[in-house]
């Protein structure tokens, strides 16, 4: 059933932009038309929604089918060789679901909670949806960029304008701190492009060509660098986590979902699309401390997550954890392991995005985020506790959930690698329960403390349609893992096919031996263990 | 035309022409009686622009001295670009401040005819004959609120320090005369080849006075110190113009210079212009951080990007060539813009060029407010605006030249400048108005001029092809 002639990735990308168009044509003057803002940007993401699941049904899941579907290919700027150029496999496809999927969840937590400058509120959140679904459908470098880049805006708007206190200072630093490592991207991938000039007389961004390219080893050492830096940023990895609690906190509900749900995934999607298959002899000798980075961060991101008083902070926090994951998964480059990592991020979008719908579901009532301010809701919000423990069971990654699923599979596929590793980050796995059902328990186990909370209302309906989906998403990914699994497996496999090609470079003598165990080529490392 | 040794002056000819009728204009204009004088400069900047689309291509020479090749013309039309804008800014603002408006268009016309000179001239000395034109008039468009003691401070300053620069560049003529005997480009050039590989003490002293004249006035660090004043006392729109124009004109003389006659002594100057390049990217955008003032922001903000075009000249292929003439022009559409958002909101009482005079202005001018971030993003190099695809195509430059280290220090350096950029931004839409007057509205023609800009700056982030085809085929005929 696949419909040819109408481009539908361009079209997916359109939509959203379209629709903000329109919402800034019509005047709001004092606020009159806000509901007519908010309706317009909820009908045009459940389009987009319905056209990405078009997509998704239309996607050719055999055997035979080319690694990237309905691909659009145009001249774009002819004399550098960049193309705008389309197209999907199925991790970017499970990714534009993601993204489209939030995007009128996130919209619908800010129903009320956004009451200001409701057309711009709308106008931004379109726009950004639109960069993020470009992020993960471009094949050209230089569109890639653009996209990537320009996803900073709007997120930058969302917070400096409708966040809590410290917005400004928070806005600004994630911006910066983001853009800090996408340009020093930029000069990497300009270099690719000069040396493809070098090697084939003709300057390309197309990926799929950049994939054939033999990088010179001492510069594939700084181009691994800098496009890793600038996704270790985004996912974010220990130490480049620093501007995402203060991101997280300061953002209002629907600027936290897509950031935690849709963009830090953008840095996973980067590692495994970008940095790793453009420069494999570099990832691969780099690929231990990487994981190194990544099991710090997964138990440094719950050891902190324990201790913190704001829900919002510790739901941050326990996303710096959750992300060490999909980076570990990545760095041990095995089919389960990729597969856990690509997993992982549809699931921790899905949780960590219910996570902080309830949190402000919460603060939206009490205007205040504290653990201690709350106390017995159970009593009084039946229903949003259930509803939350959902999403923290899933988030926790028990079995049936959507957490466990690719949790077990990164660690599965880390231990064939290296176990050392599997032992540091099961650590992870018990902190998480840790932290996660201890503030549960005391936000909404026990009595109620504080007579505020004795008067609070129950889930609303507008809040069943933003709690109700990740529920049921959380349960379906945990049960039928297979529906999400199925359509990235050929990804997964062409990726790791390519990096077990490919040996890794030297990095220093030193280091060399220091991680001997880890260094191995990836295909040798697999039989080795398997042969024990 | 009636002979065509004159064909290659003829787009100066025609800003000659406008410039002189806007004298007579003033001359003859009854005091109180308004005329359109600004009609007569975009008569003669439309002329000029389509003297140059006809010339094209066709890499006339007239004197043996002015050349009309697709390089020039393209920097010409720039130049046309700019003029217009800064008319179309101008009626507004010049009857709100009682400027004179008649030696207001004459100066800038003739400010028009040093630059298009000054990219046209293949001899160093009427290099430098055009280069005083330019710069005479623009001393005095500095000093043009002659009420006003800051204005007025301005102008000496840029004047003394101006003629300062003046004179090194005239002597560094000297020198390559001295060494050469001759002050043509194309033959001094083929002089320098032709000497032994080792370059003599004269032609190295020679080339280090032609680099702080060029130097002086593109406001590269160190020789930037007059440009933060005098950006400031100046008019707004003046501001614009002498930001966008006199560095389009600067860097064109000195692309040429450096990279024709000049270009067999690439690898003594090649590391002098690297650490200008990475000395004026840093301390623009450093010091740029902490002004509080717009005009001062921007001023900065400009002496990085003079860094920035500066890179295009260090990769020295063609590549650099290319990207300096695309980074011109958009840099012109952006900054014009820029400028042209401040002069308009501006009052005779107050400029409201400070900081704090934009808080809350999203709510006052939802349309302004938008468009100066447009600007704003672009002059920080994000996509898809043009100054994105803009420092892209300079720092690709650099780095297919091996510029790695310059092409990093450029793009920390632009992220550096985004903090200041987005200040203006955050008080435009994050931070409440206090107790101060709304800035007035915008005149129909203004928003015109500011909405076109707009465009110019999306049309050439989104799809720059056409103008990179354009920028590629000036430079394939010269150097």
């Amino acid at each position: 059933m696949m419909v040819t002639g109408v481009p539908i990735l361009t079209l997916l990308i359109a939509l959203p932009i379209a629709g903000a168009l329109l919402l800034l044509t019509l005047p709001n003057r004092d606020g009159a038309k806000d509901q007519t803002m908010r309706l317009g940007a909820l009908a045009v993401s459940l389009v987009t929604l319905l056209a990405s699941l078009a997509l998704w049904a239309s996607f050719d899941l055999s055997a035979s089918a080319p690694a990237f579907q309905f691909v659009e290919r145009h001249a774009w700027i002819p004399s550098f060789g960049i193309d705008y150029y389309l197209g999907l496999d199925g991790i970017s496809l499970m990714l534009v679901v993601l993204t489209t999927f939030l995007t009128p969840i996130a919209l619908l937590s800010s129903w009320e909670g956004i009451h200001e400058r409701v057309k711009e509120f709308s106008i931004f959140m379109l726009l950004l949806e639109a960069a993020m679904i470009g992020v993960f459908l471009s094949l050209d470098l230089f569109l890639f960029y653009i996209f990537w880049d320009v996803v900073l805006i709007p997120m930058y708007f969302l917070i400096g304008i409708w966040g809590y206190d410290q917005r400004l200072y928070a806005s600004i630093k994630f911006l910066l701190y983001t853009m800090a490592g996408s340009v020093l991207m930029l000069v990497a991938i300009m270099g690719t492009a000069w040396l493809q000039q070098q090697a084939t007389g003709q300057y390309s961004f197309d990926l799929l060509k950049l994939y054939e390219l033999r990088v010179p080893e001492h510069l594939q050492y700084w181009f691994f660098l800098a496009f890793a830096v600038a996704f270790a940023i985004k996912v974010p990895l220990f130490p480049f986590h620093t501007w995402l609690p203060d991101a997280h906190v300061q953002a209002p509900t629907a600027g936290s979902i897509i950031l935690a749900g849709v963009m830090l995934k953008m840095g996973g999607y980067g590692l495994i699309r970008f940095a790793f298959p453009m420069f494999p002899e570099a990832a691969l000798a780099f690929a231990p401390f990487i994981a190194t980075l990544s099991v710090i961060a997964i138990v440094y991101g719950a050891l902190v997550a324990m201790v913190q008083p704001d829900m919002k902070k510790l739901v941050a926090y326990s996303s710096v954890s959750h992300m060490g994951f999909v980076v570990l998964g990545i760095t041990a480059m095995n089919v389960q392991a990729l597969q856990g990592a690509t997993y992982q991020m549809l699931a921790h979008g899905v949780s960590t995005g219910g996570l902080f719908a309830v949190v402000g579901m919460l603060s939206d009532r009490r205007h205040t985020r504290l653990i201690s301010e709350f106390g017995g809701l159970k009593a009084v919000m039946p229903r949003l506790t259930a509803a939350s423990l959902i999403i923290t069971l899933a988030s926790v990654g028990l079995p049936g959930m959507n957490g466990f699923i690719g949790e077990f599979l990164i660690l599965l596929g880390a231990f064939r690698w290296d176990p050392r590793f599997v032992v540091v980050a099961g650590l992870g796995v018990i902190l998480s329960a840790v932290y996660m059902l201890w503030m549960f328990q005391r936000v909404y186990y026990g009595p109620i403390t504080n007579p505020e909370n004795s008067h609070l209302k129950d889930l609303s309906v507008r809040e069943w349609a933003v709690i109700g989906p990740l529920c049921a998403m959380s349960i379906l990914m945990g049960v039928v893992p297979n529906l999400f699994l199925a359509p990235m497996a050929p990804a997964v496999a062409r990726i790791v096919q390519r990096m077990e090609a490919r040996e890794p470079m030297r990095v220093d003598a030193g280091w060399r031996s220091w991680f001997a165990g880890a260094t191995t080529p990836v295909a040798a490392r697999a039989s080795a263990v398997e042969g024990q | 035309m009636f002979n065509s040794a004159f064909d290659a002056v003829v787009p100066v000819v025609c800003v000659s022409l406008a410039g002189l009728f806007a004298l007579l204009a003033e001359a003859f204009r009854a005091k109180g009686e308004r005329m359109p004088i600004g009609g007569l400069a975009v008569i003669g900047l439309v002329g000029a622009g389509v003297a140059s689309v006809l010339l094209w291509g066709r890499n006339a020479s007239s004197f043996g001295v002015i050349t009309a090749d697709n390089f020039s013309l393209f920097v010409n039309l720039i130049l046309v670009v700019v003029g217009l804008f800064t008319v179309l800014f101008s009626s507004q603002t010049l009857e709100r401040d009682g400027l004179p408006v008649g030696e207001y268009y004459a100066l800038m016309l003739f400010a028009i005819v040093g630059m298009m000179l000054m990219a046209q001239s293949t001899d160093l000395l009427l290099i430098f004959l055009a280069l005083e034109t330019m710069s005479i008039a623009v001393y005095v468009l500095t000093g043009l609120r002659r009420d006003q003691p800051n204005a007025i401070e301005a102008a000496f300053k840029y004047f003394l320090l101006g003629a300062f620069a003046s004179s090194f560049f005239l002597y560094g003529i000297a020198f390559i005369y001295g060494v050469t005997g001759t002050t043509h480009l194309e033959q001094a050039g083929a002089a320098i080849a032709a000497q032994s590989m080792s370059a003599s003490p004269m032609l190295l002293i020679a080339v280090g006075l032609l680099v702080v004249g060029f130097a002086f006035k593109i406001a590269a660090v160190p020789f930037h110190m007059w440009s933060p004043d005098a950006y400031e006392g100046a008019p707004a729109v003046v501001t614009g113009f002498m930001s966008t124009g006199v560095k389009a004109a600067a860097l064109a003389a000195f692309a040429r210079v450096f990279l024709s006659a000049l270009a067999p002594m690439v690898a003594d100057w090649t590391p002098v212009l690297w650490g200008l390049a990475a000395i004026t990217m840093v301390v623009g955008t450093v010091v740029g951080v902490s002004q509080t003032s717009l005009k001062r922001m921007l001023a900065y903000s400009s002496v990085a990007h003079a860094g920035y075009l500066l890179v295009a000249i260090v990769a020295a292929n063609d590549l650099g060539k290319a990207s300096l003439l695309f980074y011109l022009a958009s840099y012109a559409v952006t900054n014009l813009g820029a400028f042209g958002v401040i002069a308009l909101l501006g009052s005779r009482e107050h400029a409201n060029d400070d900081l704090r005079d934009y808080a809350g202005l999203a709510r006052s001018h939802p349309g302004l407010a938008l468009l100066m971030t447009v600007f704003l993003l672009s002059l920080g190099g994000f996509p898809p605006t043009a100054g994105f695809v803009a420092k892209w195509y300079v720092f690709s430059a650099a780095v297919s030249s091996g510029y790695y280290g310059l092409a990093v220090i450029g793009m920390l350096s632009s992220v550096v400048s985004v903090y200041f950029y987005l200040r203006i931004v955050v008080m435009m839409y994050m931070t409440e108005r206090d107790a101060r007057p709304a800035p007035p509205a915008v005149s129909g023609l203004a928003m015109a001029g500011l909405v076109a800009s707009v465009l110019a700056v999306l049309y050439l982030g989104v799809l720059p092809a056409q103008m990179i085809a354009w920028a590629e085929q000036s430079i394939s005929t010269i150097f």
